[in-house]
């Protein structure tokens, strides 16, 4: 084999479109791995899994952006923070939280939800009411906070979906031109006349009022639900994909990228030191390679995972065992023909350590052919890791694309036709392989190792 | 070396293999079987004495009873070696010879269609199924890429050529389960073309089974082919390429042999050897992919007997259908070898 220098393979390299486009794509991805780990907080994927902390997400939206295409305009999930204004008159205290929003969709929303966290002491009363843009006020709520002597933190929410609405809305029946047998958001976001969406500023109260003594407002917020959020949508669990695939990205590019170097190293020593050596210990060391090539892969990796454990790292071991087998078997054949070469037997006569011929002698000559390998078994590696997940043999303590393919299965999300819950995820899995693959191919092309087989 | 010693030695790899995957499966899943098989045998004695009123009566208090019990689960446990763990020589050699001659046992959890929790039953209604659907593609594939390689090798940087490779690129980059779901997505939902499950629903000995089970078949057929037979034209292409290189080739066009017959008659002959031992391989290395598709498809073959099994766990199951995939697996890479050996006379005569 030629050995190539470094400088040519570059401007080869620089001449291959496709090569280009590959490390393109590449950077792309990593610019994204980064930014993911840098801005987006770590408990997000910490608590992929916890429903808790999902709670005050839509369920199942589609991304925001669909709104752009269609004329329909879907209605968008909002959480809205309060604006809290306070006043005291005759030692009533009142503290006022107002949510306003310009709702201009043409579906209504779902449902809303007040979230807040207080502070206080004594009893309280709460009324929630809203001004809709038509200027009439419709009373929703009128209820107290849990009455305490000492001073406490309360968590309240205060759902649509609550009867007391529902009974507090009949009051204005004689008002509406239709009837009320719907949900109270159809109610309180409808025109008068008919039952058809009324567009324009709505601002939701929710006052407090206590006697002698105020309440402290430290956390305030109201869901307004909604069917789109984001931009890639929710799903079943209401989960933000957005934050699930972009925490894919770094872990495909790291369980891609770990297998594949693990077992280039490893396939690399292994068929160098074999074919070096010769003889018996090439006898023996081959007999073992095919032992490891006819093991099927798929059938025991998945004994593995489900017998030993699915933690990511192990997985990557595992996933080693079986992909280091061929590139040994190439670099077998190539050490085959570098050692006769007569610098070699010269240092062999030298007195040289075997090891010292292979790290210094032989090995370099294969680095070329190493790193196309690299790029070009990243890949498998990524695909094999993602089919593992997609049978829900994966780490559950990382969201990798395979684990959100295989939610979308279990839900059902081809048949209730929640494309934005498949598509992004495949596509995502097979621009990583393809940004791998071009790079090989063009690295390949430059190398061109003939004495493969 | 003979090809006769290059079969011999190929063979004992092979059974070399089978046993150490045997060992290898056992040793995984052998310690959970114990537990599992005394646990069989506990809810067995129990439910004997349970039925037979009249042993109960003979005890006066319950203690005696329950200690009459344990002897009894003792007993049968040590009929059945249960007391030595399963890494012993004995039960490990007794396991292996089992498994060897086709005896796994009874199935924990899972049954087949026709009732029967027999392992071996099982498998064996499963496995046409697989075998058909992975044939069937694979054959179409090969059909498709033959054809396809040779049209591009013949004009090398015309367009066919070019859409061939990116395809073949771009296609392999996909996980085939992920172009499965968007199928089922497409033709199963959105345009109700095909059905969402593989599995035909009705039974097996009514009439008009084999139409339903094509029909249920034609999605994923459609989908294996469309993901497999890029990277074949792609392979044949390359084959084809090489020997459009070779001298006799060119003196055949010397002579003036139209370029055309010159490809699909003489060229593609030459192409067949590596052709037909790929398709070998290819083969074999899509019934380890058989789970994943199996599973998505809901196909009633090996590879979704074999997620079920792993999903509750059933390990008779698990050791049965690992065995014969390797035996499959085994064959098929066997077979590889020897069309190989048998094509190429330099395999066997270099050392």
């Amino acid at each position: 084999m030629s050995s190539v220098s470094t400088q040519e393979i570059k401007k080869e390299f620089l001449k291959s479109k496709l090569g280009l486009t590959g490390v393109f794509i590449l950077s792309g991805l990593i610019l994204v791995s980064i930014i993911t780990i840098s801005v987006i907080p770590a408990s997000t994927f910490q608590e992929w899994n916890n429903p808790e902390k999902w709670i005050s997400y839509p369920k199942t939206s589609v991304p925001s952006w669909v709104n752009f295409l269609s004329s329909d305009k879907i209605p968008e999930h909002k959480i809205i923070n309060a604006e809290v204004f306070q006043s005291q008159e005759n030692g009533i205290f009142l503290t006022s939280q107002q949510f306003g929003v310009y709702f201009d969709y043409d579906d209504f929303p779902s449902d809303f939800i007040f979230e807040m966290k207080t502070k206080y002491t004594d009893s309280h009363i709460v009324q929630i009411k809203v001004i809709r843009p038509d200027g009439i006020t419709l009373e929703l709520l009128s209820t107290s906070l849990p009455h305490s002597d000492n001073e406490t933190i309360h968590n309240q929410r205060y759902f649509s979906t609550d009867s007391m609405i529902k009974k507090n809305l009949n009051t204005y029946k004689d008002d509406f031109g239709f009837d009320f047998k719907i949900g109270t958001t159809e109610i309180i976001f409808s025109e008068l006349y008919q039952n058809q969406i009324q567009k324009g500023n709505y601002i939701f109260i929710v006052d407090i009022y206590g006697i002698g003594k105020d309440v402290e407002v430290l956390e305030s917020k109201m869901i307004l639900g909604g069917k789109a959020y984001g931009l890639m949508g929710t799903d079943e669990l209401r989960r933000d994909l957005a934050i699930g695939l972009l925490w894919g990205t770094p872990l495909a590019l790291f369980i891609g990228i770990s297998v594949s170097i693990g077992s280039v190293v490893v396939g690399l020593i292994y068929g160098v030191y074999s074919g070096y050596k010769g003889k018996k210990t090439d006898e023996v060391m081959m007999r073992f390679n095919d032992v490891i090539y006819a093991l099927p892969a798929l059938p025991f990796l998945i004994i593995l995972a489900v017998t030993i454990s699915n933690s990511i790292f192990l997985m990557i071991g595992f996933l080693m065992i079986f992909s280091w087998v061929g590139i040994a078997k190439v670099s077998r054949s190539m050490s085959l023909q570098i050692k006769t070469r007569q610098y070699i037997e010269a240092a062999k006569i030298m007195g040289q350590k075997d090891s010292k011929i292979i790290f210094r002698h032989i090995l370099p000559q294969l680095l070329p052919y190493a790193f196309a390998s690299i790029a070009i078994s990243v890949p498998a590696a990524i695909t094999t890791e993602a089919g593992l997940s997609f049978l829900g043999l994966g780490d559950p303590s990382f969201p990798t694309w395979g684990q959100i393919l295989h939610d979308a299965n279990t839900y059902g999300a081809a048949a209730q036709g929640f494309w934005w819950w498949i598509v992004p995820p495949g596509i995502l899995i097979a621009i990583t392989g393809l940004a791998f693959v071009f790079i090989g191919n063009a690295l390949d092309a430059i190398v061109n190792p003939k004495l493969k087989r | 070396m003979g090809l006769k010693r290059y079969l011999i030695t190929r063979g004992l790899t092979m059974f070399g293999v089978l046993m150490i995957t045997l060992l290898l499966t056992i040793s995984l899943v052998g310690s959970n079987m114990d537990t599992i098989l005394k646990q069989g045998i506990i809810y067995q004695v129990r439910a004997e004495i349970t039925e037979n009123t009249t042993i109960a009566q003979g005890f006066n208090n319950p203690e005696e009873f329950e200690k009459f019990v344990q002897q009894k689960i003792d007993e049968r446990v040590k009929t059945l070696g249960l007391d030595t763990p399963w890494y012993s020589p004995q039960r490990l050699g007794y396991t292996m010879y089992k498994i060897l001659i086709l005896d796994f046992g009874n199935a924990t959890f899972l049954t087949s269609d026709s009732g029967s929790s027999n392992v071996g039953e099982i498998i064996f209604e499963k496995m046409p199924k697989t075998i058909l659907l992975f044939t069937t593609a694979t054959i179409i594939i090969s059909i498709i890429g033959i054809l396809l390689g040779a049209a591009s090798s013949n004009k090398i940087g015309s367009k066919t050529d070019r859409i061939t490779s990116t395809f073949a690129v771009i296609s392999s980059s996909f996980p085939v389960w992920w172009i499965g779901m968007l199928m089922i997505f497409v033709f199963a939902f959105v345009y109700q073309i095909f059905p969402a499950r593989a599995t035909p629903s009705i039974e097996p000995d009514e009439p008009g089974y084999i139409l339903a089970l094509l029909y249920h078949m034609t999605l994923p057929v459609i989908t294996i082919v469309l993901i497999g037979f890029g990277a074949w034209a792609y392979l044949v292409r390359n084959f084809m390429v090489g020997i459009m290189q070779e001298d006799f080739i060119s003196a055949k066009k010397t002579i003036g042999i139209s370029k055309k017959k010159i490809v699909y008659s003489h060229a593609l002959r030459n192409a067949a050897p590596p052709i037909v031992t790929i398709l070998a391989l290819s083969l074999s290395g899509s019934l380890g992919g058989a789970i994943i598709t199996e599973a998505v498809f809901d196909w009633p073959g090996m590879g979704r007997l074999y997620f079920e099994a792993i999903s509750v766990m059933d390990l008779p199951v698990i050791i049965g259908s690992t065995y014969i995939l390797t035996v499959l697996f085994l064959v098929s890479i066997f077979i590889a070898d020897l069309l190989y050996g048998y094509f190429d006379p330099r395999v066997r005569t270099s050392s």
